[in-house]
């Protein structure tokens, strides 16, 4: 598969007269349909049931784009890509957008030719480790194998943190989550590192949950984040105010059960978040009903939180640093005026 | 000018029908089309990339890395080395498991496909159930069983199989590894002269034998010179070695050498998988040899296996070789298929972990197809050397 991308992605770059640039939407409207980048398998962020429906909070990314730009939802084509080949799968124009638990780092901002639209999962790295060890921190971890998936700022992080604190590493890297998890369920690995979220995820494959724990250091900053390609202004804008849309909705209280009545309401944020007042969607490209739709399909990023990943989920995560501002969190979006 | 007519000139052609002139005319255009396509090529790519704003060149060569890799074979950390170091780390990972297979393929697939042809029913029964079950399961499904069906199936860690200070487990085959004390530069040396002896002897005895018809025991010898010699001078210098035992750990076996599973695998994978062909192609180059051959060689009184050694092999070479080339060849691009089994060869740690990091798909899969060409090229050289040497030279 990566050979694949990358042939393709070098045939792309060489034989394609014109690069995809300031094209996204009209190319998105024309298709009818929403290539969007998402995980191989990630619960909670991007997975596909048994009947092919994907659901997780990245997904609900898709999802509001599709239902903002195309009116519908379920116009989503899902690619999934493994860590290694999202980029790629971007910068050669096969996705129109990668939600793909992506941590936004500087050099993938400046270097890999995309743009980081926002943050929709606040993360750190975290370790698992099977209780039977008696590890009680990553500290005691000196000299240990650990299972880490390859091209990843996980594993960027890994060799860093052992460095910092004078610790031996053997690290064993594989290219997809699942080989990596099915390695270190193997007892191939004393340790298994990916973001926290992943881990408390991925903890529910392996085949005895419960003889494993989640160790409390989280290692490193891990905002997470959906990308577009450079060189796109207006797509770029619509996916980065799809995000702040769906926080704004929360601050406000609107969400996909009450926004019908909510259209009624005389608060002027709201009015002009669902379009009935000023021309906001249509700024954008859009319709006036543009957040409208979204919410009303999607849900404000609380319900996405809520029903993906926090109390109404299997993984039950703490919403932590990904509560409101105003919550004691730090999710915060800037207003719709 | 075969023929000229005689008083006439000869018919003048118009240049541009001149066959000459218009095959050298298509070649002329031909070159200026490639050049122009691959100028185009070239440049719009860079435009493009520019365009994305995707980093372009070889700049990423001198950063530093900041990964780990499971195997390396020359110094490498993820704190000081750079790309280039993790470029050639991989390179090296992916000749490592080149060499072995092809060494143990061919041990492997000589074997099975004698037996092929072997007398025995038993035997060849047995080589051939092993030919066509081998060859006809892809290799990556038998990458996949060797690793995670068989070695990942070993105890763990701490109920490791033990045997001699050696230590079996899923995590790998450690065993001690012997370090060298003062002293024992007398037992290489030893070695390095109990071989020159042995090679010198070999020529000695070979020419006796062409004058006299005088044969020498050159096989033991051998042994003796180059096993015999220096195990004297080792045990007459008081055993100048000691081992370091691999020790467990609180989590991992620390000292010792060890072997991991995932290059177990790879290797086991490839050279099982190649072997199957190997053996069949030994069994055609043999049955290429007339039956004749082996007649003649009986009657002049040889036993069978100086038969096979001597008549038989030497001219089934000639037929054996160039298909093995391929086969060699074949190996060594089957190796990029570590990536299933997490090995850190050249795909995996190249094309897989620096791509990502740097995002250069355009440089680092262009390096990496031109490493392959160049591997494969040199085998190929080496190969068609050795055939002229085995094929047959007409007098």
């Amino acid at each position: 598969m990566k050979r694949v991308i990358g042939v393709v992605a070098l045939a792309a770059a060489v034989f394609v007269a014109q690069g995809a640039s300031a094209q996204t939407l009209k190319q998105v409207k024309d298709r009818g349909v929403l290539n969007c980048g998402a995980n191989t398998g990630l619960a909670g962020f991007s997975l596909p049931d048994a009947q092919g429906k994907w659901t997780g909070l990245d997904v609900d990314v898709c999802r509001a784009v599709a239902a903002a730009v195309l009116g519908d939802s379920t116009k989503v084509k899902y690619v999934p890509l493994s860590a290694k080949d999202r980029f790629t799968a971007l910068q050669s124009g096969d996705v129109d957008l990668l939600a793909r638990n992506t941590t936004w780092t500087e050099s993938r901002d400046t270097t890999l030719g995309l743009n980081f639209t926002g943050v929709n999962y606040y993360d750190g790295q975290g370790f698992m480790v099977r209780k039977s060890l008696k590890v009680n921190s990553a500290l005691e971890l000196n000299g240990a194998s650990v299972c880490v998936q390859q091209g990843t700022t996980t594993e960027l992080n890994l060799a860093d943190y052992f460095r910092a604190n004078k610790m031996q590493l053997k690290s064993v890297t594989f290219a997809d989550a699942d080989q990596t998890v099915k390695a270190y369920d193997a007892g191939r690995c004393d340790a298994f590192t990916t973001d926290a979220s992943g881990l408390y995820s991925e903890r529910l494959r392996l085949a005895k949950p419960d003889d494993h724990i989640v160790l409390p250091e989280i290692i490193s900053k891990e905002p997470l984040g959906p990308s577009v390609r450079h060189g796109d202004d207006q797509w770029f804008d619509i996916v980065k105010w799809v995000g702040f849309a769906m926080i704004d909705a929360e601050d406000l209280g609107v969400d996909s059960k009450n926004v019908d009545e909510m259209l009624k309401s005389a608060n002027p944020e709201i009015r002009r978040l669902l379009g009935v007042e000023g021309n906001f969607g249509e700024q954008l490209g859009l319709t006036k009903d543009t957040f409208y739709k979204i919410i009303k399909q999607v849900g404000n990023y609380g319900e996405s939180f809520d029903r993906n990943v926090g109390s109404g989920s299997a993984l039950k995560i703490d919403r932590g640093l990904n509560k409101l501002w105003s919550k004691g969190g730090i999710m915060y979006a800037p207003p719709i005026h | 000018m075969a023929v000229e007519s005689v008083g006439a000139q000869p018919a003048r052609v118009a240049f541009y029908n001149d066959p000459k002139v218009r095959s050298i005319a298509y070649q002329v255009v031909l070159c200026v089309l490639v050049v122009l396509v691959f100028y185009w090529a070239t440049t719009n790519a860079l435009d493009n990339l520019q365009r994305a704003h995707v980093a372009s060149g070889l700049g990423f060569w001198h950063q530093a890395a900041g990964f780990d890799i499971s195997q390396t074979l020359i110094d490498y950390s993820a704190s000081v080395s750079t790309y280039g170091t993790a470029f050639w780390v991989g390179l090296l990972n992916t000749l490592l498991v080149g060499v072995l297979g092809i060494i143990l393929s061919t041990i492997l697939g000589f074997t099975i496909g004698i037996s092929r042809l072997s007398k025995n029913w038993l035997l060849s029964k047995v080589a051939t159930g092993y030919v066509e079950t081998i060859r006809n399961i892809p290799l990556l499904l038998q990458l996949l069983f060797w690793y995670n069906a068989v070695l990942k199936a070993l105890p763990d860690i701490r109920d490791s199989h033990k045997l001699f200070g050696s230590y079996l487990n899923n995590r790998g085959l450690f065993v001690p590894e012997p370090l060298s004390e003062p002293g024992f530069g007398f037992v290489e040396s030893a070695l390095a002269i109990g071989i020159v002896i042995a090679v010198a002897f070999y020529y000695w005895a070979r020419k006796r034998q062409m004058a006299t018809g005088q044969q020498a025991p050159v096989a033991l010898v051998s042994l003796a010179l180059v096993v015999g010699l220096p195990l004297v001078v080792f045990f007459v210098l008081g055993m100048p070695l000691h081992f370091d035992l691999p020790q467990l750990g609180r989590f991992n076996l620390t000292g010792g050498l060890a072997l991991q599973p995932e290059f177990v695998a790879l290797l086991l994978g490839l050279s099982i998988y190649t072997a199957a062909f190997i053996a069949e192609v030994v069994r055609a180059g043999i049955l290429a040899v007339s039956h004749g051959q082996t007649e003649a060689s009986y009657s002049l009184g040889m036993k069978p296996g100086p038969t096979l050694r001597l008549i038989i092999v030497p001219q089934a070479m000639r037929v054996i070789v160039p298909p093995l080339t391929s086969q060699y060849l074949n190996l060594i691009k089957n190796s990029s298929l570590a990536v299933a089994v997490g090995y850190p060869d050249l795909v995996q740690v190249f094309t897989g972990t620096v791509l990502n990091q740097t995002g250069q798909a355009l440089e680092v899969v262009a390096i990496t197809m031109l490493v392959y060409l160049f591997i494969s090229l040199v085998t190929s050289f080496l190969m068609n050397i050795y055939n002229s040497r085995v094929k047959l030279v007409e007098r």
